[in-house]
């Protein structure tokens, strides 16, 4: 309970410190071609990730939070 | 406002209350930007912590909310469509005794500038002879079928997204639906994103046509991704999952005094994680890549992943990744190896006891050109390999702690246009 209050707490007050200051964006477009290279990317093969989430899924206890999305199976 | 169950009314109305409580008191302090971001963080927040003894409360109310908050918070600037491509692979997993093998394809393609439409089909030919198979029954044999639609729909700044998977295997299947929205702010500084996932499993066992049985599960998502410098990309993403119902095996034994019972779970768990991932151009037309997650569940495991990975341009076509995972965690409150009391819950299942498993991957990529003036058709292999090692679960044949080795093998051949 602690935790969650600490943690919506403090994501109410990162909400507020970011949007009432009026943050310009200090990388501006023309600055981000680095970024758009492939090799920046944290996903790039949907198929591959989804069977590599699938090969750890089924064998690690941990799951979760990773942003690939696949149906339960019972093959554990 | 609460869909079931009744007891789970008092609980909703309570919650909704104290965040809209919290939500005026803050609002009131902000322009009308910041409390569109603090109606979406408020829902946000409680979508992702509001699950622990109720998952199934108020899940319409919650989508509707957290769309609604982040439609909102569009701006005038448009985001992209992902880009439309198709994907054949073949995949296979071998160790332990099992091998899992199989074709999987994936077609998305773009409608009208605004929306995006994909489909996708996964199979798993399974061979199974691993250890707990070969200690307590027969290796055998089945097939899992896995089907995928999705739909991505720009709005504005943001993206929302509607898909649904259907997996199949003789005895087991299992449904799922989520919905994902991801909305740019800052001028595009900063991509944040909220999602749910509602699974409902349906367990079979083999040999016993009037067995059956369900898991429930609930998923829900927050992330954000932050541009650091014009070289460096940071996200952090949390997930809170909920399992309700048969979380067993109907074929998986525990030992009690070394004779096999059947196993007995709990029938509820929450699990949350936290993943933080770091990419940066390093020159030389080179990346490093570092994520790190951390998993705890009320089932008292807790497990650390952590990835190290360099991705490097080669002449014009060849794109090369190295990658070294590590995974550590530790038993669940009612696994043993071979218990000597009895208790409600008894568990040898070997994914919930204390192991690791760690090894390095290598993944190229190479272009082939471009065909028909559209088509952009490349090569994809990848390749890990992978010791697991367990502290607490036991070979009976030979009486040592079991270890095996592992390969991951992906070979794929892509398009985009």
């Amino acid at each position: 309970m602690k935790l969650r209050r600490t943690l919506a707490a403090g994501l109410m007050a990162g909400a507020t410190l970011l949007a009432g200051c009026g943050i310009e964006p200090w990388v501006k477009p023309y600055e981000r071609e680095r970024l758009a290279d492939p090799i920046m990317k944290f996903t790039r093969d949907p198929l591959a990730d989804k069977h590599r989430e699938h090969v750890f899924d089924v064998r690690e206890a941990a799951h979760g939070a990773t942003g690939v999305q696949g149906g339960g199976c019972g093959c554990n | 406002m609460c869909a079931r169950p009744p007891t789970a009314q008092p609980a909703c109305r309570e919650a909704a209350v104290a965040a809209t409580r919290l939500w005026r008191a803050l609002a009131a302090l902000g322009s009308p930007a910041a409390r569109r971001l603090l109606l979406i963080a408020a829902r946000c927040v409680r979508a992702l912590f509001a699950t622990d003894d109720r998952p199934a409360c108020a899940d319409a109310a919650r989508l509707a909310g957290l769309v609604g908050g982040v439609l909102a918070a569009a701006g005038a600037k448009g985001a992209d469509l992902p880009e439309d491509r198709a994907d054949t692979m073949f995949h296979l997993y071998d160790g332990g005794g099992v091998t899992a093998l199989g074709p999987a394809v994936l077609i998305r393609k773009s409608l009208f500038d605004r929306v995006s439409l994909t489909g996708s089909y996964f199979v798993d030919i399974v061979s199974n002879a691993s250890i707990d198979v070969v200690t307590t029954a027969s290796p055998y044999h089945e097939t899992r079928k896995e089907a995928g639609l999705g739909l991505d729909y720009v709005y504005h700044d943001a993206t929302i997204s509607l898909s649904g998977t259907h997996s199949k295997e003789p005895d087991y299947t299992a449904d799922s639906t989520s919905v994902d929205v991801t909305q740019d702010v800052f001028g595009g500084m900063t991509t944040v994103s909220i999602g749910y996932t509602r699974g409902w499993d349906t367990v079979g066992k083999h040999g016993s046509p009037t067995f059956s049985a369900s898991a429930n599960h609930w998923q829900y998502r927050l992330g954000a991704t932050q541009v650091l410098t014009p070289r460096w990309l940071m996200s952090l993403n949390l997930e809170s999952v909920s399992d309700q119902g048969y979380l067993q095996s109907p074929y998986r034994v525990a030992r009690l005094f070394g004779a096999a019972i059947p196993e007995r779970d709990p029938s509820t768990r929450t699990g949350r994680a936290a993943l933080v991932r770091v990419v940066g151009d390093i020159g030389s037309r080179g990346a490093v890549r570092v994520q790190y997650r951390y998993f705890w569940d009320t089932w008292d495991i807790s497990a650390h992943t952590a990835e190290l990975g360099y991705s490097r341009h080669l002449g014009e076509r060849w794109l090369v990744d190295a990658y070294f995972r590590y995974y550590k965690q530790n038993h669940a409150l009612f696994y043993g190896d071979n218990f000597t009391a009895e208790r409600t819950y008894m568990s040898r299942n070997r994914q919930l006891s204390t192991f690791w498993d760690a090894g390095p991957g290598l993944k190229t990529s190479y272009s082939v050109g471009r065909y028909a003036s559209r088509f952009d058709v490349k090569v994809n292999a990848a390749y890990q390999w992978l010791r697991f090692q367990y502290s607490d679960f036991t070979d009976i044949r030979n009486g040592k702690l079991y270890s095996f080795n592992a390969s991951v093998l992906e070979l794929q051949l892509s398009a985009t246009y």
